[in-house]
């Protein structure tokens, strides 16, 4: 396991910089100040038809420095790291600030957090992608795409392979310093298949996690054997039914129930989205603050946590963009709501005593905002295998592979189609399905919740794109899950949604 | 920092592959964000990338490599060039390889970006503070955005281009709440500079939207006539154009695709005479042009770097003319070159008037004020779903009768082309999703028949 922070980052003058922000900002008038310095490096590799489409590697770098003065935030960031440019970005954001406050009625204070000196903290992964040659990427995609491309009913091939290395030190007024280095990847593969009535695709399963390029191998997900079966797998959906819609029991496999979790759970549960400070944009919540502890989010199987610790999460990290330590709470217990997401600034706003560690910000030119933990469906200790709870549905449908997704701005109405559709009677998958989407209301699809699978079908999905706040931000998060029966969950045909 | 011409003619000239492409942005802006009426962000951001592309004669043809970094430093140099050198070999042999423009010069080259700041927002500020005092005493709370951003670009390259170009553009998005946030309503200004941002209109149309919900009217789900604001023409009409990539179609993976093969180019898609065209010469809203651009993608090729961007009639009275192509699309579709533009324009044939006129021609319908989390369904009729946001109007006899429910729609703008009842006046626009991608839309309000709301939403 790499545990070390590349050097060149650690070689920067990262203390003395922020210091000298921090000096500043206080001399200035700021009774609080903090500082980034980021380093994102992202690499972008898509094969089309195994061949190179889109190369890309982009490193974003640079300084912001975030103030309070007389209750008002204000901040200024830019691409140049160096003394001179921290001294001058802290005297622009104390100015931001004082030009702010007319048009700032609510005095911004936040709850108290230990120091934390000097931390240095690595992610759990084991290759740097970075250290792996574009050549040698490029043919291992290129080699799962040949694999489908030999193959009759596959006539194109879509290959991505997205990979981030994240370095950031943060320092605050208080005397916490933080240095960090996280990486993550994530790769997809899409086989099409054109027909006389249309095309079809069929996506790979595998999630995007906190991993480096051994992702790629077959230890940690098995790409080899999951390119073998995709043709024949899109070969039966291609000669599938159309779904009559209705209501059908659902088995939705973690490869799917993991964005619903996202969406229904995850940005419901944002504490600043509920109290309104989403509302121009992203959206505000049904779990309104005056429900927790009696709002009944679910059936009573159903226990979501929040962290930031899971291993090879996306968000996890050792302190978020506020200096707050890692931790894990719960959110939903025994099917009620019972915790919330924070950060420094929405935890004072509702006198809470301490954030959970939710503030995160994506580049050094945007402010941190209160952004998704891992918020995990927990597994039930004594719960059934996949191949049991399969075997225990009379008539339903399962659901596999995420696709199109859709959710209202409260979170209540939401509506998501899949990769795979396979057709459950008595017990036997006898068939596939097509022009699935299922549609619901968030508390009513999850009372419909009747069983929980074990620990054996317990899987950590998760998205690279989550997209909250203006100026826009994009947050990579995780959601682990296992797989889940609901009844009689509304089953749309799209084709006939569309009007055909 | 070096200055962006400086730092290319510094890497052009250190290359030593066949041809090497530098792209330079210079971005600055300056933000505002405020909820419940009074600041919650704000920001002044200065932003850098610098994009070195090496191009490479390899087996079977040229090759492309590219890396992007933030503050290059001329010690940084060599190692940049080295590593795109790579990364071209890397790649191998280009599909989308076409000859690279040389020797052309576009723009005042040698200007410094001109960086905004907050004294943009030198009256909007103030304006902004006193409609915060009379919602707070209205008992009306406001959330929204004000941004400004300035961005410039340079492109360089080993064999003469020196081009550049200025995207100037700002916004203010604005939601109003009352009656203990169950009324909602929004609206959005697009603008260049601030200066032509009225704050009282904002207001106006907030406080009258917001009356308009007084009496509320509960309807169910089905396929009602909906007047679309202009707003929602641009969101739904900018899903179709990232749709609308030639190969794609060509290849048989889009809705654009004919069945049996090739494109459906030539095809009448819209029931009235739908012009909808890029120009980088229409007066409100020009832009580039040129193409730039960092890497190679469906809808664009850093081969294509340089070359001429002219008017392009995506539709023309109602017949689809053309599909977004890079030039090795055109070659291999045996289609025209016609590479995506920075604005797009819709207009229908008479239309007329503002939204309010089109109100007067609804007899049982609907009046949305924004669409909300659009996201593609089925690619092969480009069916979407969203979500209505921020306020839904009952039009009885031409008059909205009041405020009903939210509901959740499954349609596609492809189908919608061919069900437009009325059209409005073409006017510049502010999509409410896709506000932060698409800045330069002048699109008419438009009636649809039967627009399918699929079900209700319980969200307000």
């Amino acid at each position: 396991m790499n545990k070390n922070i590349d050097s060149d980052f650690l070689a920067l003058p990262l203390a003395t910089v922020s210091d000298a922000a921090i000096t500043t900002a206080q001399g200035a008038g700021a009774s609080h100040v903090d500082v980034r310095i980021e380093r994102t490096r992202t690499g972008l590799l898509s094969l089309r038809d195994a061949k190179p489409e889109t190369q890309s590697d982009e490193t974003i770098a640079g300084l912001g420095v975030r103030v309070i003065v007389n209750g008002a935030w204000g901040f200024a960031s830019s691409p140049e790291i160096s003394i001179d440019v921290a001294r001058k970005l802290a005297l622009t954001a104390v100015a931001m600030a004082k030009t702010s406050k007319p048009l700032s009625t609510e005095l911004v204070s936040l709850v108290t957090e230990p120091v934390y000196a000097n931390q240095l903290w690595v992610s759990e992964y084991e290759i740097d992608p970075f250290t792996i040659s574009d050549s040698d990427k490029k043919d291992r995609l290129a080699q799962l795409s040949n694999e489908l491309l030999k193959t009759e009913i596959v006539n194109h091939t879509s290959a991505h392979a997205m990979y981030v290395k994240e370095q950031k030190h943060y320092a605050d007024s208080y005397g916490t310093s933080t240095t960090q280095q996280r990486v993550r990847m994530q790769t997809q593969i899409e086989a099409i298949s054109i027909g006389a009535g249309g095309f079809e695709s069929m996506r790979t399963l595998a999630q995007p996690a906190g991993f480096g390029w051994e992702w790629m191998g077959n230890k940690h997900w098995n790409w080899d054997a999951e390119i073998a079966e995709l043709p024949t797998l899109l070969a039966e959906k291609v000669a599938s039914p159309s779904v009559e819609p209705g209501r059908y029991d659902v088995l939705v496999h973690p490869s799917n129930l993991w964005l619903t979790i996202h969406e229904s759970i995850g940005h419901a549960t944002e504490l600043d989205r509920a109290i309104g400070y989403e509302a121009n944009y992203a959206g505000t919540s049904f779990a309104t603050p005056d429900k927790l502890n009696t709002l009944k989010y679910g059936s009573s199987l159903m226990n979501v946590t929040g962290d930031r610790n899971t291993a090879h999460g996306l968000s996890t990290v050792g302190f978020d963009d506020e200096g707050v330590a890692a931790q894990q709470w719960d959110i939903i217990k025994d099917g009620v709501l019972v915790g919330y997401q924070l950060d420094r600034r929405i935890a004072a706003r509702v006198n809470r005593d301490r954030s959970n560690g939710c503030a995160f910000a994506d580049s050094p030119a945007h402010v941190p905002i209160q952004r998704m933990p891992n918020v995990s469906l927990a597994a039930n200790p004594t719960g059934p295998t996949y191949d049991e709870m399969v075997s225990s549905m009379e008539d339903g449908i399962i659901i596999k592979g995420d696709k199109s997704w859709s959710i209202d701005m409260q979170r209540y109405n939401f509506q998501f189609t899949g990769q795979q559709f396979h057709r459950v009677k008595n017990g036997k998958i006898v068939g596939q399905l097509k022009d699935v989407a299922y549609q619901a209301t968030t508390t009513d699809f999850w009372g419909s919740m009747k069983v929980v699978g074990g620990p054996s079908t317990y899987v950590l999905g998760g998205a690279f794109n989550c997209g909250k706040a203006q100026p826009g931000q994009i947050a990579a998060v995780s959601h682990g899950c296992p797989a889940a029966i609901f009844d009689k969950v509304n089953i749309l045909n799209t084709v006939a949604e569309a009007g055909k | 920092m070096i200055s962006a011409q400086d730092l290319i003619e510094k890497i052009t000239s250190a290359a030593t592959c066949d041809d090497c492409i530098v792209v330079v942005k210079d971005k600055t802006q300056a933000n505002l964000r405020w909820a419940g009426s009074t600041l919650t962000t704000n920001g002044v951001i200065q932003e850098r990338s610098v994009t070195v592309i090496a191009f490479v004669s390899v087996d079977g043809g040229m090759a492309s490599g590219g890396l992007t970094r933030t503050d290059v430093k001329l010690a940084d140099i060599p190692k940049l060039l080295e590593d795109a050198v790579t990364a071209a070999k890397a790649a191998g042999a280009a599909e989308d390889f076409a000859p690279l423009a040389t020797n052309t010069s576009i723009g005042d080259w040698a200007a410094p970006h001109v960086p905004t700041g907050p004294e943009v927002f030198s009256t909007f500020a103030p304006a902004l503070g006193d409609m915060f005092s009379r919602s707070v005493a209205d008992s009306i709370e406001l959330f929204g955005y004000a941004e400004h951003t300035h961005e410039t670009t340079w492109i360089g390259s080993k064999g003469g281009l020196r081009l550049r170009k200025d995207t100037p553009v700002g916004r203010v998005e604005m939601t109003g709440k009352s009656h203990e946030r169950t009324r909602s309503t929004w609206n959005g200004v697009e603008t260049r500079d601030f200066k032509d941002v009225s704050v009282a209109s904002i207001d106006a149309q907030i406080r009258q939207r917001l009356e308009w919900q007084g009496r509320k009217v509960d309807l169910p789900a089905g396929r009602y006539d909906t007047v679309l604001p202009s707003g929602s023409v641009a969101d739904l009409f900018t899903y179709m154009m990232w749709v609308s990539a030639a190969r794609d179609a060509f290849e048989g993976q889009s809705v654009f695709s004919k069945k049996g093969g090739g494109t459906r180019v030539g095809e009448k898609l819209s029931n009235v005479g739908l012009q909808f065209f890029s120009d980088p010469d229409y007066k409100q809203l020009p832009a580039s042009n040129f193409v730039a651009t960092a890497v190679s993608s469906p809808f664009s090729s850093v081969f294509d770097n340089g070359q001429p961007i002219k008017r392009v009639d995506w539709f023309k009275d109602g017949v689809l003319e053309a599909l977004i192509q890079t030039r090795a699309s055109a070659s291999l579709t045996k289609l025209d070159f016609t590479p995506i533009g920075e604005n797009a324009i819709m207009s229908v044939d008479g239309g007329a008037g503002r939204l309010e006129d089109l109100v007067k021609k609804v007899e049982n319908g609907l009046l949305l004020t924004t669409f909300w989390y659009i996201r593609m369904v089925d690619p092969n009729s480009l069916l979407l779903t969203g979500l209505t946001r921020d306020g839904v109007y009952h039009v009885k006899g031409g008059e909205v009768v009041g405020a009903t429910n939210n509901f959740r729609w499954n349609d596609s703008p492809v189908s919608a082309l061919n069900r437009i009842l009325h059209a409005g006046a073409t006017e510049w626009t502010q999509p409410r999703e896709w506000a932060g991608d698409m800045s330069n839309m002048a699109t008419p309000p438009l009636v649809i028949k039967d627009f399918n709301m699929s079900t209700v939403s319980p969200g307000s």
